[in-house]
């Protein structure tokens, strides 16, 4: 019976503690000094918006763990030492193991701005965020007006809750629509109008230049790279996330953005492991970035690694590309790869269809040269991953993606359908 | 911003507040609620058709209106801000004050009619007599406590139930439905009964029948005073006693295998009509622990039991020992009910063992074993029913399920456990349809791949207490005999994962170790050991 570390409580480390149980024997502990109890990050919005408590947040009933021989503890490692195989917690005490899986997850990535460190600056990442936020932002009394900065899925979320409590928000966006680093000029622009049309004040082409204090280290504005100067209460931060790792640095654990990892997952240092959002691939898989800040990535790993430790080495390969959102009212999903109009590649062609609602709408990408279908951006309509991912191991033509895109509908009964329109929209595009 | 409320120190100071519209909306509704209180408090209204039009008007009105409040200004999508923040919606003082209101007004109800005015030798008094004009208009009658409620009860499905549309109008799903309830409960539930009773005469007379109202939910279905209406009525009352029998031995099932238990629960049944419209505010309250879960399917199938053991004993009562007069004795009527159990538990058993937990299985042969036992004492002993006389059964179902439990429990505590409580662990039809569509039937939410992100939206949203993103996550489809059907968990999906379908019963219920979206050798590995 081995000893197994795992140093997160997110999705990845859990769910690496999870399949560990299933398969094998071994002394598992989890440590986090985020909460006592695993969480999901991704609904850490709904408790500001009171649409649930914290506790609903927490997947298993506290008596699971226990139940499953889990054992938690609540504490902040401060240092890994391979050379014994153990870690120093913050207050002294040290943790042998036998094999260690790091799932730290990220942080905000702030860029070094003058003022990036006053209070009301803060990104939304963890639980103590979403406690800073309450004290921050309880209401529009107390904070009237927040800018948020930087355009991705954490900033429309942010934008939404604080807009349930009546607080103003600015969002500052760099590109000249929402997100269109990475949604072609279509959607981004109708993801910018729908923001709007919530009475959200979005700045596209703004960035921030600094935030400025009230002499007391709260915030008082922050001034545009334009020069606008915007009061403000609280400043969200959401250009993005970055590994946290900044305990490893006196290790002897290679990093680079995050934990350097092969393809099992293994760290450069024996028995050494890394999973989620933490670790960075050597070499990227296919056209996914190294480093994939996503939900069900972390998930991937979690149960690649277990299987790995447990005696069946397994390469994390992931499938196809896929993942999903909610921009305020509007649902996406996307299966395959659509790149934006700025990241597009050479030999991808889109075909775009909107509705006249301006809240539904489809993007097909393709191969020009051969017709193979690429990937599909979906708003506002359901589609059945499993279908999408069939069809691209497939490696199906366009055509045969618009025909039989009933197939893959997954919207609830009765709703309206749009194949089509969708195929007449095909049918007489230029 | 009146109230502070922490939750685990997460949750700050959010706007609760109602806007104008909504305040009107409620100074309306509350001062039609005041003309019924005085009415209970015995004052005669001079003109009753217009206080009364005045009263339910103002109601219908005030509801529509706070609904115009709270939806008119925002685009379609999901209204879930700040549930847990209002009093009304988090077990908050308003909701004490509901709670408590609607529970006594239940106690009066069903215990101390007279006190709203009933009065069976005389002309009606108080609230009831404000009613007479309308029942008069519709059945030709004097109104009863029970008509009372019956209109009451119409006004709140259809006021809620507008709400409710208003709420869900971007979801087709909830949309026809609620269409579907609001219906039902108008046409079968209200007025049908009201009107039949016109057809009634001294020679002719018909028991109140709501067609939709199925046995063992309408418990008194088969009692020896509507059966002998049923018969002495001729051909359409023993088509309605044909109908009522065939409501539960083949269309229910039927339907049910095709669209599982959703068809009735939360398109025709009234309970669920209520808890659909009314009660939909508070679905959130149901508790998700797994121990609710035991409880809950302990307590449902007793209820079941209990419903069956005293129907039986109850027909048994009237039904004659002399074959040569009519071939349907108490002793062929015991044994039929008899085997009939035996072969129905002995079908389960041989063809859906495996999916029946070890609990399940316990259940099953220890309520059979007591079942037949009581048959059997009773055919050995011949005059002591199931050693409780069937008088005394009767009467404590009545009191202690049909009134208590779906009355001043089911809907008095809406504001405190949740909108499906009796249907989740009181309701004995539920439990009969809940057996098909676990073992039965085509139905199923399914999930969708690897999108699921175990937000948690789904569970809590689901009024009926199931813990939806525990198979979400995993990748299983949802197939509890408790769902309802409502699709509020796909429709609070914040990532398109949940969808009801009727589909092959083939893989219906299965379970992934590993979502889609992994290595495909790893899925293959995990999913064949």
């Amino acid at each position: 019976m081995e000893h197994i570390v795992i140093v997160g409580n997110g999705i990845a480390g859990v769910t690496a503690a999870r399949h560990l149980r299933k398969n094998s024997d071994h002394k598992i502990t989890i440590i986090s000094a985020e909460s006592d109890y695993f969480f999901s990050r991704t609904a850490l919005m709904y408790v500001y918006m009171g649409h649930m408590r914290w506790k609903d947040l927490k997947p298993y009933e506290d008596k699971f763990w226990s139940k499953n021989r889990i054992e938690l503890i609540n504490a902040y490692v401060e240092k890994v030492e391979t050379t014994n195989q153990s870690l120093i917690l913050v207050d002294g005490t040290s943790i042998n193991y036998d094999k260690l899986i790091l799932a730290t997850g990220s942080v905000p990535a702030k860029y070094g701005w003058e003022g990036q460190d006053l209070n009301g600056v803060q990104g939304l990442v963890s639980k103590q965020d979403l406690e800073q936020l309450e004290k921050t932002a309880p209401n529009n009394e107390i904070c009237p007006k927040a800018v948020i900065v930087g355009g991705g899925l954490i900033g429309v979320e942010m934008a939404e809750m604080l807009h349930t409590r009546k607080i103003e928000v600015t969002v500052l966006v760099r590109e000249h629509a929402f997100w269109s680093g990475v949604l072609p000029d279509g959607e981004a622009k109708m993801i910018s109008r729908h923001i709007l049309s919530h009475g959200i004040d979005l700045r596209h082409q703004e960035e921030l230049d600094k935030i400025l204090d009230d002499g007391k280290g709260n915030v008082r504005a922050i001034l545009t790279k334009k020069g606008e100067e915007i009061p403000c209460n609280l400043v969200g931060i959401t250009t993005g996330v970055k590994p946290k790792i900044d305990f490893l640095e006196n290790s002897n654990i290679e990093t680079d953005k995050g934990i350097l990892v092969n393809r099992l997952l293994e760290t450069n240092v024996k028995n050494v492991y890394a999973i989620g959002d933490c670790a960075q691939q050597r070499e990227a898989i296919g056209l996914r970035k190294p480093v994939e800040a996503v939900w069900y990535t972390g998930r991937m790993m979690g149960e690649t690694v277990a299987q790995t430790i447990c005696g069946t080495p397994f390469e994390y390969k992931p499938g196809n590309w896929f993942n999903s959102a909610k921009f305020f009212d509007i649902e996406y999903q996307t299966y395959g790869w659509v790149f934006s109009n700025k990241n597009k590649k050479e030999y991808e062609e889109h075909f775009h269809w909107k509705h006249v609602n301006d809240k539904t709408c489809i993007t097909v990408a393709y191969n020009k040269e051969n017709h193979t279908f690429l990937g599909i951006n979906t708003f506002g309509i359901r589609m059945k991953h499993e279908v999408f991912d069939r069809w691209l191991n497939e490696q199906r033509d366009i055509d045969y993606v618009i025909d039989n895109l009933r197939i893959a509908n997954f919207d609830p009964e009765f709703y309206k359908h749009y194949e089509r329109d969708i195929k007449k929209a095909y049918a007489a595009r230029a | 911003m009146s109230t502070i409320q922490r939750d685990m120190s997460l949750t700050g100071q959010p706007p609760a507040s109602i806007n104008l519209t909504q305040k009107l909306g409620t100074a309306l509704g509350v001062a039609a609620l005041l003309v019924l209180l005085i009415a209970v408090f015995n004052v005669n209204f001079p003109n009753k058709t217009l206080w009364l039009s005045l009263s339910l008007g103002g109601l219908f009105a005030g509801i529509l209106i706070f609904s115009y409040g709270a939806y008119a200004d925002k685009q379609e999508g999901i209204k879930n801000d700040g549930v847990w923040f209002k009093s009304i919606s988090s077990r908050g003082f308003l909701a004490w004050v509901a709670g408590l209101g609607l529970t006594g007004f239940y106690i009066l109800l069903y215990f101390r009619a007279d006190l709203l005015g009933l009065n069976a030798d005389g002309a009606n008094t108080g609230l009831i007599a404000l009613f007479d004009p309308l029942s008069n208009v519709l059945s030709g009658g004097p109104a009863s406590q029970w008509f009372v409620y019956g209109t009451l009860y119409t006004i709140a499905i259809l006021a809620f139930g507008i709400k409710f549309m208003w709420k869900y109008r971007h979801n087709r799903y909830e949309r026809l439905r609620t269409i579907s309830v609001m219906f039902f409960q108008t046409a079968f539930a209200f007025l049908i009964p009201e009107l039949m009773a016109r057809l009634n005469s001294d020679e002719f007379s018909l028991p109140y029948y709501d067609l939709k109202n199925i046995w063992p939910l309408n418990y008194y279905n088969f009692e020896q005073y509507r059966v002998d209406d049923f018969i002495s009525a001729g051909d359409i009352g023993l088509a309605l006693l044909i109908f009522g029998i065939a409501s539960i031995f083949i269309i229910t099932p039927i339907l049910t295998y095709k669209y599982g238990k959703r068809w009735y629960c939360s398109w025709v049944c009234g309970c669920g009509g209520l808890a659909e419209t009314a009660g939909d505010p508070f679905r959130h309250l149901s508790d998700k622990s797994e121990s609710a879960w035991k409880i809950e399917r302990w307590v449902v199938h007793s209820v079941l039991v209990f419903v069956v053991v005293m129907t039986t004993a109850v027909v048994a009562t009237y039904l004659g020992d002399n074959p040569d007069k009519y071939w349907l004795t108490k002793d062929v009527f015991l044994i039929s009910v008899a085997v009939f159990l035996t072969l129905l538990f002995g079908a389960i058993w041989l063809f859906k063992k495996e999916e029946l937990k070890q609990d399940a299985r316990y259940g099953a042969i220890g309520y059979l074993v007591i079942v037949l036992a009581l048959i059997g004492i009773h055919y050995a002993s011949g005059n002591t029913l199931f050693l409780i006389p069937a008088e005394t059964l009767r009467t404590s179902y009545g009191f202690l399920i049909g009134s208590i439990f779906s009355g001043v429990i089911g809907t008095g505590f809406y504001p405190i456990f949740g909108n499906r409580v009796w249907c989740r662990f009181g309701c004995p039809m539920a439990a009969i349809l809940g057996l098909q569509q676990r073992l039965f039937s085509k139905f199923r939410i399914t999930t969708n791949g690897g999108q699921c992100i175990s937000c948690g939206n789904c569970s809590s949203y689901c009024e009926m207490g199931i813990d939806v993103r525990a198979y979400a996550q995993k990748g299983e489809n949802i197939v509890r005999a408790s769902c309802v059907g409502c699709g509020i968990c796909s429709a609070v999906c914040p990532r398109g994962v949940l969808k009801l379908e009727n589909a092959a019963t083939d893989n219906r219920i299965n379970s992934r170790e590993v979502l889609l979206g992994n290595d495909v050798n790893l899925m293959d590995y995990l999913n064949q050991k």
